[in-house]
């Protein structure tokens, strides 16, 4: 009898866990992708947010005057329809599109521009991104409060189709620095309906209260759960969108949403576990995607303490770095090896630097730098808790060891204790990554300049800065390059940071997915992408 | 009864008062900012920033003003979440938590009762040493292992159950129930067959069945009752601890509940995040507990004379 009651339920149970079809496969049908987003957005306004998952959702639901290439090169027009530069380079004028509407069927006027920017830039809103726009005639001394009058500012709308920007210096990454976030406009009326020009985290950016001008409009948002938006009918370009949906999942956790990619749940997968990268590699050769992205992961050293304030020293570590093994026997990620702190872009930039192994010539430098084998103190290696992160710092312990007879202590503390040892000074030598804004070096080289709240590092070259600012004001692209070639060269000798190697994207995409090409930013604009066998 | 739980509750405020304190103090000294960022904050901003939040105050000051607010039902605001309060983020996440809860706790008393009465009923033979063998597992094994291994298995390999969501796809529950739910089914199946042997063996059970009452009869009616009492006494730190310590399965599964509101306030230094949901789940475990010794109270009129007497 029993028996019978087993069997019974035994059957039952495989009926009702039939297997089911998944989202994956009906996605064509419903034409809805499903993206993992890594963690769950912190808001979606674009003057206070500061995250990479934050900018996907975004530049779906808000459009700037320029959209990102989805291909790289060149920016595209986005409400821009044209634009005119003064032979000086320092002034646009951008005619915005007359089907350029808001979802609510409002108009897209240069005023909106005026009135966004004046925002990022009033300094009570407390935006982390307003210094993305201090290439605008005093908009830096507007955000500190140093002058108090917009009107000086170098942006106003000559009627409602037209606007004119007035830069402090010809800024050849200008344009593409207008596919930032936190250069979109958003609408005013409903921002003033919820709040001051001045007021975070308001509730504009509620589902029910959301106006956008991009492909797409917010449709619902469920906080750790998912973002959902849907087409935009009024977006001046809505004929070639063709996803009906996205659904964004906020999943900070890698193993789950290598799950849920397996059993058909995304689209794509954010991130891939580095452990399950060579399986894939042969298992799922037309899901893997392994592309070149616009960061450098390097060690960021203190120059203000002893030894490290001494070049030789900082030059003999580098020295005494295989990169090759770690890039192929550590990361395994497609990474490539680094020789210049900015990544050599080969449509762009690139750096004639060179970084090289050469163990013996490390060791004459740290002898001559008054070390001889076992004189060398402890260092502290600080890095931020990640296996990544852990693995390259034990593989960098073994190769200074080894090659330079110096003793590590690696220290593994929380993100926010990271951010915190770093910023105050407290630590000898940092483990770091620097992915560039907009893909123009001055992304990475800027960062260096003496005093910059991203250098951390002390160090200060009065000719690297000067090159920098040379740059800034140079009159042709050729110019500029050659400018910025030497300063590299001065960070390459000078080595405050020690490149290790160039980032790569790795994740997992699904082959239905098209339209989504490599880019070095990792920008794929949704108006693009189609869902096809 | 009323004046036991109106004393029971005064009991309450000091423990609230104490982690309030305790939490406020540990979260402002730990090191690392809500507002530190991989892209560093001007120090203009940063000033907004603190001006905005009250953290420029003496922190003797924001203590209590904190105080002051949570009085008055003010969690504040969410410094991660700009736009949100920590009572909405509260009441976003807790539907959920509890929903997981309620589940697993049903699962847990309905596998470990059944496995507790079938153990118990053939003491020392394999009838016996499976569940609790099998109960035994089900309390070494962590929920970090059980649950990705159940979503390979299940999810991925023979495609039956989603391996993350709530709500969304039918037999979305399943997974992360039995996660949560197994080590406290372990624990049922113990108490419930510990509990069932000494009742077993008790005078009147050897009346019942003496004056002919069916085997299943003398057990469900007569025995059950007074082998129950652990298991209802487990039942109360059982909820309370199924709800606080859901974040494990809440991050696996991708479940949105209040725990991973928890864990990524900690993470993310979301000051007022922190405070608020410790409070939250000290009021939750205090209530449970207290819920529980009210409940065991009303089964066992020992137990209840002696609560009356305290």
């Amino acid at each position: 009898m029993i028996k019978k009651y087993f069997y019974f339920l035994l059957v039952c149970f495989f009926i009702s866990c039939e297997q089911s079809i998944t989202p994956v496969e009906t996605a064509i049908e419903d034409k809805i992708l499903y993206l993992g987003n890594g963690t769950e957005p912190q808001d979606l306004d674009p003057h206070i947010v500061t995250g990479v998952p934050e900018h996907n959702i975004i530049i779906a639901l808000l459009e700037g005057l320029m959209i990102a290439n989805p291909q790289g090169g060149a920016p595209l027009p986005g409400v821009a329809e044209s634009w005119d530069v003064s032979s000086d380079g320092k002034v646009y004028i951008f005619k915005i599109k007359d089907q350029a509407l808001w979802s609510n069927g409002d108009e897209v006027t240069a005023a909106d521009f005026v009135f966004s920017w004046k925002r990022i830039l009033t300094p009570s809103l407390g935006a982390q991104y307003a210094d993305m726009l201090y290439i605008l005639k005093n908009a830096e001394p507007f955000n500190k409060g140093k002058i108090k009058d917009f009107s000086q500012v170098g942006v106003r709308a000559v009627d409602a189709k037209t606007l004119r920007v007035e830069l402090n210096n010809p800024t050849p990454y200008f344009l593409n620095l207008l596919t930032h976030y936190s250069s979109y406009p958003v609408h005013r009326p409903t921002i003033e309906k919820f709040g001051e020009i001045d007021t975070r985290g308001s509730e504009w950016t509620r589902e029910e209260n959301f106006i956008g001008n991009g492909p797409f409009i917010l449709k619902e948002w469920q906080l750790n759960k998912v973002l959902i938006v849907k087409k935009n009918t009024n977006y001046w370009n809505s004929n070639i969108v063709d996803l009906n949906e996205i659904h964004f999942f906020p999943i900070d956790d890698v193993s789950r949403e290598d799950r849920m990619y397996r059993s058909g749940y995304l689209h794509l997968a954010y991130s891939t576990p580095q452990e399950k990268i060579e399986t894939y590699r042969t298992k799922y050769p037309d899901h893997l995607r392994i592309e070149p992205y616009f960061g450098t992961y390097y060690y960021r050293v203190n120059t203000l303490k002893k030894p490290f304030n001494d070049p030789l020293v900082r030059k003999a570590l580098s020295l005494a770095i295989n990169r090759d093994d770690i890039v192929n026997k550590v990361m395994k990620g497609g990474q490539s090896i680094a020789f210049s702190f900015t990544p050599p872009d080969k449509k762009g930039y690139f750096p004639n630097t060179q970084l090289d192994f050469d163990p013996q010539l490390a060791k004459n430098l740290l002898r001559e730098a008054g070390f001889s084998k076992g004189k060398f103190p402890i260092v502290e290696l600080l890095y931020n808790t990640s296996e990544g992160h852990q693995k390259v710092a034990q593989a960098i312990q073994q190769m200074w060891k080894l090659n330079l007879g110096i003793d590590v202590e690696l220290v593994n503390v929380d993100w926010k204790v990271y951010l915190s040892r770093e910023l105050s000074g407290d630590f000898t030598i940092s483990r770091a990554g620097w992915i560039g804004d907009y893909p123009d070096p001055n992304s990475f080289l800027d960062m260096m300049v003496t005093g910059r709240g991203n250098n951390k590092t002390g160090w200060s070259n009065p000719e690297y800065d000067n090159l920098v600012k040379l740059a800034a004001s140079a009159k042709s692209t050729n110019e500029r390059f050659k400018l910025f070639r030497e300063a590299e060269s001065i960070l390459v000798n000078e080595l405050p940071v020690i490149p290790i190697y160039t980032y790569t994207r790795v994740y997992m995409l699904h082959p239905d997915v098209k339209g989504w090409y490599p880019n070095i930013l990792d920008t794929h604009p949704y108006q693009f992408i189609r869902l096809e066998k | 009864m009323l004046s036991l739980i109106w004393k029971r509750l005064i009991t309450v405020i000091p423990v609230l008062f104490a982690v309030i304190t305790i939490t406020f103090l540990m979260v402002h000294s730990a090191p690392g900012g809500p507002f530190d960022a991989d892209r560093v904050v001007s120090p203009d901003i940063l000033i907004q920033l603190n001006e905005r939040y009250n953290l420029d105050a003496p922190l003797w000051e924001q203590y209590f003003s904190y105080l002051g607010n949570v009085l008055q039902g003010d969690f504040g605001p969410s410094f991660r979440y700009p736009g949100r309060s920590v009572t909405e983020l509260i009441f976003t996440g807790l539907p959920v938590t509890f929903e997981l809860a309620v589940y697993s706790i049903i699962f847990a008393v309905f596998i470990g009762v059944f496995a507790g009465v079938i153990a118990s009923l053939r003491p020392n033979t394999w009838v016996d040493y499976l569940p609790m063998s099998a109960a035994m597992a089900g309390i070494c094994i962590p929920s970090i292992i059980l649950g990705p291994s159940l979503s390979l298995i299940f999810g991925i390999w023979l495609g039956w159950f989603p391996v993350a969501g709530w709500e969304d796809l039918p037999g979305d529950k399943v997974l992360p129930v039995i996660t949560l739910g197994t080590a406290y089914a372990a624990y049922c199946a113990r108490l419930t067959r510990g509990g069932m042997l000494e009742v077993l063996g008790q005078d009147y059970i050897r009346t019942a069945r003496a004056k002919g009452l069916s085997e299943s009869r003398v057990v469900i009616v007569h025995a059950l009752r007074g082998g129950l009492i652990p298991v209802i006494a487990f039942l109360g730190p059982a909820i309370a601890g199924l709800l606080a310590g859901s974040f494990v399965v809440e991050t696996i599964f991708g479940i949105p509940g209040l725990g991973r509101f928890y864990v990524q306030a900690a993470f993310n230094r979301d000051y007022t995040m922190i405070l608020g949901t410790s409070i939250f789940f000290s009021a939750l475990i205090v209530s449970f507990n207290l819920l529980a010794d009210l409940v065991a109270a009303a089964f066992n009129p020992k137990l209840r004379e002696g609560i009356y007497n305290e």
